[in-house]
């Protein structure tokens, strides 16, 4: 919920520079490794965009994926779980390089 | 983090008072007076923070060239910000007036019932004459405040209402009130929650998570985001050991596997067992910020005397 108001709190700083008065579509960009359940995402998002410049907004999410680099193999290897093992060497020496992503990318506005 | 378990903003209360209001409050001496601490901190609603790229593409195929009057005018946006962008903002501006004072800042997050509070007061006796403050975090009553207080360590209650951690906004006021000393140490409990405190720096040198034997050895796998975001664990109630089939080194692999870097101090707040080598740590990192703001000073101090000898030279 308040990852939700975080994205209206940058649409409605945005619709004051850019002067719109209307968001058709937001574009989120979720890394895999976020935490952030897509589905609570959306519910929340038209939950607290009521009577906001975001109202009926449709909400696209673009999945980025996991990725880890492995120190004992030294090689970048994707990963699905922060506590994930390398693929190549099974150990857990693995450092979270991609896929905490949680970002506002774009707004089609009007 | 805050989408999965619903909890929103607002009903935020500092000592029993939304932000910005008059209110009257109770000093670790007990004397009681009333103040307005209105929007008197750094950090006012016209912040700085990064601004979004004000270049607004026209690239929608429905929307180009609809200048028509009657048609809408659609047009796309880029925004590309974080959205935990304003908290960051909020957090770098406390971490920078933490520095500037040579204060040592820890997040304390586990799950209600880890003993926190508890390991609170037991530190602050340990640590006597040491100079430090506590900001609370619960979703209701200042009960965790009082219990600090009792100690005789300044405290201040901050009640999330329905959140369910704190954020960097939040602690800038509770900072501004607590009228932080130089060279201090600042414990900033959280709400007891292993999932959204994660994700919300407030601004400290460490995220301090505490685990208590009586709670299951594979919480770190469980709540991975916690345990990685964590540069301590403190394994505590380690007296209660002989009483359980709590598994030491399974709960130590399992926070590594998680956060290979997470380093591992076993305390028992009852026993003092373990206390010494958390009170190095605090001790260690309280010299390092003593000396990173004295480093700065001389910097300073430095560059003014080379600024003044430029002076005079011309």
């Amino acid at each position: 919920m308040s990852l939700a108001e975080g994205v209206l709190q940058l649409i409605e700083d945005s619709a004051r520079q850019q002067n719109f008065s209307k968001v058709n579509t937001v574009w989120l960009e979720i890394g895999e490794l976020s935490g952030v359940e897509v589905e609570a995402m959306k519910f929340c998002f038209d939950a607290v965009t009521r009577d906001s410049v975001a109202q009926g907004a449709r909400v696209e999410i673009i999945r980025l994926p996991g990725t880890g680099w492995c120190m004992a193999c030294a090689v970048t290897v994707p990963m699905s779980e922060v506590f994930g093992e390398c693929p190549h060497c099974g150990g857990h020496q693995m450092q979270v390089t991609g896929g905490t992503e949680m970002r506002l990318k774009e707004l089609e506005v009007e | 983090m805050c989408i999965t378990c619903g909890c929103g903003a607002g009903e935020v209360k500092i000592e029993g008072e939304a932000p910005d209001h008059e209110h009257e409050h109770v000093h670790a001496d007990g004397t009681t007076h009333s103040h307005d601490h209105g929007h008197d901190h750094s950090h006012g609603h016209e912040h700085s923070h990064p601004h979004p790229h004000d270049h607004a593409h026209e690239h929608s195929e429905a929307a180009q060239h609809s200048h028509a009057p009657g048609v809408s005018n659609k047009r796309m946006v880029q925004i590309e910000q974080d959205i935990l962008s304003k908290n960051n903002a909020y957090a770098n501006e406390n971490r920078q007036q933490l520095a500037e004072h040579g204060i040592f800042a820890l997040n304390l997050v586990s799950s209600p019932g880890s003993g926190k509070t508890t390991l609170l007061c037991k530190t602050i006796t340990l640590l006597g004459a040491q100079p430090l403050a506590v900001i609370e975090g619960d979703q209701q009553t200042s009960q965790d405040a009082q219990r600090i207080r009792a100690t005789g360590a300044p405290a201040i209650q901050i009640n999330t209402g329905k959140g369910c951690h704190l954020d960097a906004h939040m602690v800038g006021h509770a900072m501004g009130q607590l009228r932080l000393q130089e060279d201090s140490l600042l414990m900033i409990e959280n709400v007891g929650n292993l999932v959204c405190p994660a994700a919300f720096d407030l601004g400290e040198a460490h995220k301090v998570v505490i685990l208590s034997v009586t709670e299951g050895e594979d919480k770190p796998i469980k709540y991975p985001d916690m345990f990685r975001a964590a540069s301590l664990m403190l394994l505590n109630k380690i007296d209660l050991l002989p009483y359980l089939d709590f598994d030491v080194a399974a709960a130590i692999a399992f926070a590594r596997q998680v956060n290979p870097q997470i380093r591992v101090i076993q305390v028992s707040a009852t026993s003092g067992a373990g206390m010494d080598e958390w009170l190095a740590f605090l001790r260690a990192g309280l010299t390092a910020a003593h000396n990173a703001r004295h480093e700065t000073v001389d910097q300073l101090k430095q560059k003014i005397a080379a600024l003044e000898a430029q002076l005079q030279r011309t």
